[in-house]
């Protein structure tokens, strides 16, 4: 750890701009963006696969809220529903008093509910895509194996559903990633937070941002790169048949 | 019924903002995008590869990003050169960059790439006996281009071009951060000023979902018009 501060140290001795200090703090806004976009994916993807299960449902009063609500946070901008409920929440009554306030105070759990509303509408929308091109065939079959309904969808529907919606599902977490820039406008220090930081302090938009672009571009290829090889390996046996 | 403090001509000022943002920064963006279009199918090398460049970068960087960059440093990057210009050759220009032509710039250029995705996808798949049928009637290339290129590509086109207008409509509202005032950024100007969050920001929100429903519709219908001859048989 010695060797590898005063090492960093020399590599940034003729650099005004990237001290160890503010390397530190596009450290922490790293940490942070990929904390938040994690969490709200993760989050989302649970809270997206029952109500994608349930937009399907034959009940009006089942179905409708679900489209509703993905009609909403699809059709309106992530940073309008970060304000409702960033400055939203101040204004529930008497909420201030509770021991929800205390992790409500800070803006990255309002931002974290905003982001994932946000990738559980998107994602309930992907995997109902992915649910209603089940062939017909596969359902018969299960039907006529006398499989029950939640048998079926566990064992038939669900993982056949996974695989088709990987390559859409890659896409929205590229998405999320783009979309998390947006905590910085409500004073969370992540990456872009961080650049913005960097270019008040120096007025050097063009080092300050170009550096974080780079960021952003290693991730998203990261990202890329793994659910290339994800869908490899799920998506094998749908691969066109070579000589 | 909903007390808008007098905020509400100023919110309508903002929606038209925001409208005339997101439709000029559409135009900017389908130019952009059949270059680029162009450009990626072309035999040149170095245009191919500066088109792949091009897409690759701006779809790999979170729009917010690219905005703050090409705002913040947009002005000084001016500004160095008028400052060259001036000590080389004595012509003293002054070119601010506005808000407002920084947004349609920013926004123009980062859907520009997502456009060039799916005109080149559009592009291709037009019949090249249909080109070759129109070049042998001696049409020219721009001939060509109005009359059986571009009626036949907008029917594959047309739903990526509706989802990538809603996605812009909607990355629209980030120029707020800028400084521009669009209805996001009066919306948030009149919520903390009248501490009722809840009323502007849900106004901002139908508004949003009023123009996505408008211009769903108006897609449908272009759709129907382009789909001429492809109907689905009942």
């Amino acid at each position: 750890m010695e060797s590898l501060t005063t090492w960093l140290k020399n590599l940034l001795a003729d650099n005004s701009i990237f001290t160890l200090q503010t390397l530190s703090f596009y450290g922490e806004g790293l940490a942070n963006t990929v904390q938040l976009v994690f969490l709200s994916l993760i989050i989302g993807l649970l809270l997206a696969i029952p109500l994608a299960i349930a937009r399907g449902s034959k009940r009006a009063w089942i179905r409708l809220p679900i489209f509703f609500y993905c009609y909403v946070f699809r059709g309106t901008p992530l940073l309008v529903q970060l304000y409702l409920i960033y400055y939203g929440v101040v204004f529930v009554e008497g909420i201030q008093d509770t021991w929800l306030w205390v992790i409500l105070e800070e803006p990255f759990v309002p931002a974290l509910i905003a982001f994932t509303l946000n990738t559980g509408a998107y994602t309930t929308e992907i995997f109902r895509g992915a649910i209603k091109s089940t062939p017909r065939g596969e359902i018969e079959a299960a039907r006529a194996y006398g499989m029950s309904w939640s048998l079926m969808l566990r064992r038939i529907v669900l993982p056949s559903a996974f695989r088709r919606a990987l390559p859409a599902y890659g896409n929205e977490v590229i998405f999320m990633l783009h979309a998390s820039a947006i905590a910085s406008v409500v004073t969370i220090m992540d990456l872009t937070g961080a650049a913005r930081f960097v270019y008040a302090r120096f007025y050097a938009p063009f080092d300050a941002f170009l550096f974080v672009a780079a960021i952003y571009l290693c991730l998203t290829f990261g990202i890329i790169y793994l659910f290339r090889h994800l869908e490899k390996r799920l998506l094998a046996h749908l691969k066109p048949a070579s000589g | 019924m909903i007390n808008l403090h007098g905020y509400g001509p100023r919110l309508m000022e903002g929606a038209l903002v925001t409208i005339e943002l997101a439709v000029l920064s559409l135009i900017l963006a389908i130019v952009l995008g059949l270059a680029t279009a162009s450009a990626k199918m072309s035999r040149s090398w170095a245009l191919h590869r500066f088109a792949t460049l091009y897409t690759t970068v701006i779809r790999g960087v979170p729009d917010l990003v690219l905005m703050m960059l090409l705002f913040f440093g947009g002005q000084i990057g001016i500004n160095q050169v008028t400052d060259w210009l001036y000590y080389q050759f004595d012509i003293d220009i002054f070119i601010n960059v506005n808000e407002f032509v920084a947004g349609v710039g920013t926004i123009g250029l980062i859907f520009g790439a997502y456009m060039g995705e799916t005109f080149r996808g559009a592009f291709l798949a037009v019949d090249s006996g249909q080109i070759e049928a129109g070049r042998a009637y001696g049409m020219s290339h721009s001939l060509v281009f109005r009359r059986i290129r571009f009626p036949q590509m907008m029917r594959h086109a047309l739903p990526g071009l509706s989802n990538n207008w809603m996605v812009l409509l909607k990355t629209t509202a980030l120029v707020s951060v800028i400084g521009l005032s669009d209805m996001v950024k009066i919306a948030s100007e009149a919520s903390k000023a009248t501490r009722e969050p809840f009323t502007f920001m849900f106004i901002v929100a139908v508004i949003y979902l009023l123009i996505a429903s408008v211009s769903e519709w108006g897609f449908a219908r272009l759709q129907k018009r382009y789909d001429v001859g492809f109907e689905e048989v009942d």
